[in-house]
This record gives structure tokens, C-alpha cells and sequence, in this order.
């Protein structure tokens, strides 16, 4: 590893402060950082941990506010959360699905919003685009594990976070924090598509960092679902995320964001369309997940994970159609 | 608080019940120091990549992985690694059954798959199979195929529970 400076600051606005200048990097429960410096991925001339921001901790539910989830707030706490569980339950269970106990003990919410790319070009050194004399290596390279959705290039990574899909299934927002001040955007909004290798997959401005996570009082049902090559402890291959708004038995309006299809948590408007106004079954869900990928384009390797993604639409819509299944 | 890598300091921390001090990088890894500077090797090395769990440890009661926790995370928390929990009476059923059962073989993975056991067994004292391979999970063997690590956890519940 390159020589860096380590700083602990006690406050979020401390750690803002540390953030405004140089090449600086914001340490939350490590598990992404440290591998990418490792691998001289990412060489940050500072590193700002935030574990003694003790005002980025703590989750708190109201009826009329609904969910505020600080940005270090851990994957297993978020995941025991009775509430969270409750009335976002896509959101606990993506959250209880992530990784293995001892990374979840660790890792933070804001960590996994913000962590980077699986994509192995980039974590090898390539950069985030692998472009090599103007053309990526992508599309013709070792693609089976990136993007068919939203990969008119040059950008095939997949967004890897799998709390972001189910938190943008509930129209959550984020509240960023830098040494100017703190604004709120929609968590969607976080995530762009880069155009170029010096473009950022957030849209988060030089030191500036997520601060918590808010999440609009929700009356429906929800549900997310993985698919993955091993049962446990593995990054999906395909994910959705599906809020519904019920009238009776009758879907009034459906939320339907993908993971791991696309380089941005991908909603599928085609998808929600199919699901409006109808009573949930096989043959509408089965719809709604032909519906989320009609729009597909495969890359030469992973024209299976046109059928993942749209297994995962169904099932996630089958789940959360079923008000009482565990 | 800030300091550079390119310089050592003093973090203090407990360890196994013992208060100690170490001269360090502030970004070395947990892992690294308790084997290196305290000798406490019976944590392994597996992947060093947050895959395999055999670096498991308690940081402040909870399990997580020591090769990618800095040590200056670590600073002024309670540790416990295989060594301290070997030692606690409390846990004496868990290893005993891994030997009797034949869970282990090249024993990489052992001392992991023990520190997660105990967190499981310390949440839910008779876990049910689906349970244990969800308590497992992050924690990866090649030698026994699993089967008799399952086992062995399930047959400590069962004897904790008739104790």
C-alpha cells in the first residue's frame, strides 16, 4: 500500500471537513476500501474513518416519517430491525441476504450504497470502463457477470450494491453531508452512468458523503429477491425488488427496481405497468418479469442473466403479493 | 486524531481479557498483529480477502472478520479470538465435538468455524441445521465437505442442552 494519513475525527461535520481537500477517501466498515488499496485499486492520500461519527448511527421509525437509517448503521442491525422489517421488508431481507455474518457485523449502510464495482477489469486494474485504444474490453471480453440492461456503453460494470434496489422500490432519499452544507437527493439519483473513465458512478460532489438514508411511510407489500449460484454468501447474479400498493386485492401502483442488470439500480417502468391494476398470480407476475427484460441487451457472454433477472422479477412479485409469507 | 501510515503509534485494546498495547501502522491489519505482534497464531489466514472466515474474531461481541478490520478500527476494543474462547469453560463442548466428529482435517478453517459457532450458539443454543449452514455461512472449509462440521455443531447444542 501507498503512505496515506489515518484520521478519526468524533462528529460527521469533523469528518467533512477532513474530506474537503486532497486525495481523500471516507472509511466506514473497511471491508470494500481495504481490498481495492490493497490491490492498489485505490491509493486515497487520507483516509477519514467515520466509526466515532456517533450522529451517523442509529435507526429510527415513525408512522408519519417513516425510516431515517444512518449512514453506519451496520447490514445486521438494519436486518434486525423490527420495523424495517415490517413495513420495508424488501429492505430487510436484502439486507439480511448480504454477504456472510462477519461482513454484515461490519459493513455499514452507507458502505454498501457506496461501495465500488465487482466488475473484475476494474478491481484488476483496467479502470472502471477497461477501455484500451478508445475501445472497452468489454463487450467482447469476459462479460458473463455484467451489465444487459442499460449497456449501450462505454459503461458494462453492474451497480453491485443489493440494499439500493429495494430502498429505490420505497422511493427512499439520501442525505449527503460535505463541508458546504447538506442537501437531499433521491437515492435513484445517486447512482449515474459514467461516460468517461474520469467520471464517478455517484453523484456525490468531491468530500461529500452519504449521511442517512430516509425512507417515506410505506402501507404496502414488498419483497426482494436473489438469485445467486450459491445458496449463501455469494454476490447475486440477478436481483429485484418489488413495493406494492394494494386496493383490495388489486395492485394500485408497483415499484420495480432490478440489481446487478445494469451500471445504475435499474427500475423497470415496463415491468410496473403490467402489474397496475391486476390481481396477483402466476401468469401477472410471470408478465411482469417478461416485461423487465423485453428491453435486455446481452452481452456475448451472459444471456442467461436475461433469464435470471426475469425469474427474479417474478418471484420478488410473487413474494410480495403473498402478505404473510415469512 | 490523525496520523500517517509511513509512522507507527501505540493503540491500546483488550485481548483475550488482558489489557495490551501495540506499536503499529495504524492500517495494518487486525489479523497481522494479533499473530505477529501478540502471537496469537491461532487465528488463520485463509484468503485474506473476507471470503473464508478463518480470521474470524469478536471485536466488542460481535464476530467479524480480522483480515480486513485496520487496526486502528480496533482501538480501544474488546477482543476475543480462538485462543480466549478455547479457554472459556462455557464453549469446552464445541471443540470437543469438532475433534470427536472428524471436523477438522488440514484445521485452517477450524479455529473460524469455531468463533462462528459460538456467535451462532450464543444467539440460538439449539439451532436447527438450516440455521447452523446459515451461521456458517461466511465461513469456507476444503477439506471435510461440511457435513461433519454441521454435525458437530449440532451434537455441542445437544450436549450443552442435556448438561
Amino acid at each position: 500500500m501507498e503512505a496515506f494519513e489515518y484520521a478519526r475525527p468524533a462528529s460527521s461535520r469533523e469528518a467533512v471537513k477532513m474530506l474537503a481537500s486532497g486525495n481523500a477517501e471516507v472509511l466506514a466498515g473497511g471491508s470494500d476500501l481495504l481490498q481495492r488499496m490493497k490491490d492498489s485499486v485505490s491509493t486515497p492520500g487520507r483516509l477519514v474513518s467515520l466509526r466515532d461519527a456517533r450522529d451517523l448511527r442509529g435507526i429510527e421509525y415513525s408512522p408519519a416519517k417513516g425510516l431515517r437509517i444512518g449512514a453506519m448503521v451496520t447490514l445486521e442491525e438494519l436486518a434486525a430491525q423490527p420495523d424495517a422489517h415490517r413495513h420495508y421488508r424488501a429492505v430487510a431481507q436484502a439486507a439480511e441476504k448480504a454477504a456472510s455474518p462477519q461482513i454484515r457485523h461490519v459493513g455499514t449502510v452507507g458502505g454498501n450504497l457506496c461501495q465500488r464495482p465487482r466488475c473484475w477489469y476494474y478491481r484488476n486494474g483496467f479502470g472502471l470502463l477497461a477501455m484500451q485504444d478508445g475501445n472497452s474490453l468489454i463487450p467482447n471480453g469476459e462479460n458473463q457477470y455484467h451489465a444487459i440492461l442499460g449497456n449501450s456503453g462505454p459503461a458494462y460494470f453492474v451497480s453491485p450494491s443489493n440494499l439500493a434496489p429495494a430502498l429505490i422500490a420505497f422511493d427512499a432519499k439520501v442525505r449527503l453531508l460535505s463541508a458546504s452544507g447538506s442537501r437531499e437527493i433521491p437515492l435513484a439519483d445517486l447512482y449515474v452512468t459514467p461516460h468517461s473513465e474520469s467520471d464517478s458512478e455517484f453523484s456525490l460532489k468531491p468530500g461529500e458523503i452519504v449521511a442517512e438514508v430516509l425512507v417515506p411511510p410505506s402501507e404496502g407489500s414488498s419483497a426482494f429477491y436473489e438469485v445467486r449460484q450459491k445458496a449463501n454468501f455469494d454476490w447475486p447474479l440477478a436481483t429485484a425488488a418489488v413495493a406494492l400498493r394494494m386496493n383490495g386485492h388489486t395492485v394500485k401502483s408497483a415499484r420495480v427496481v432490478m440489481g446487478q442488470v445494469a451500471p445504475v439500480p435499474w427500475r423497470s417502468p415496463e415491468a410496473e405497468q403490467a402489474l397496475a391494476g391486476k390481481t396477483i398470480g402466476a401468469d401477472v407476475a410471470d408478465n411482469a418479469g417478461k416485461a423487465a427484460v423485453e428491453k435486455a441487451t446481452p452481452l456475448s457472454r451472459n444471456a442467461y442473466k436475461v433469464t435470471l433477472a426475469r425469474v427474479a422479477v417474478k418471484r420478488a412479485v410473487l413474494r410480495a403479493g403473498v402478505m404473510e409469507v415469512a | 486524531m490523525t496520523t500517517t501510515s509511513a509512522s507507527r503509534r501505540e493503540i491500546t485494546f483488550v485481548v483475550n481479557g488482558q489489557p495490551e498495547t501495540v506499536r503499529v501502522y495504524p492500517m495494518e491489519r487486525l489479523l497481522d498483529v494479533l499473530r505477529q505482534n501478540l502471537k496469537l497464531t491461532g487465528t488463520k489466514e485463509g484468503c485474506g480477502e473476507g471470503e473464508c472466515g478463518a480470521c474470524s474474531v469478536f471485536i466488542d461481541g460481535v464476530l467479524a472478520l480480522s483480515c480486513l478490520i485496520p487496526v486502528a478500527q480496533a482501538e480501544g476494543a474488546t477482543i476475543t479470538t480462538i485462543e480466549g474462547v478455547v479457554a472459556d469453560p462455557r464453549f469446552r463442548a464445541l471443540p470437543e465435538a469438532f475433534l470427536e466428529g472428524g471436523a477438522a482435517q488440514c484445521g485452517i478453517c477450524t479455529p473460524g468455524m469455531i468463533m462462528a459457532a459460538v456467535h451462532l450458539l450464543e444467539k440460538n443454543p439449539q439451532p436447527a441445521m438450516n440455521e447452523i449452514r446459515e451461521g456458517l455461512a461466511g465461513n469456507l472449509c476444503r477439506c471435510t465437505g461440511y457435513l461433519q462440521i454441521m454435525e458437530a455443531v449440532a451434537e455441542s447444542a445437544r450436549r450443552s442442552a442435556s448438561a
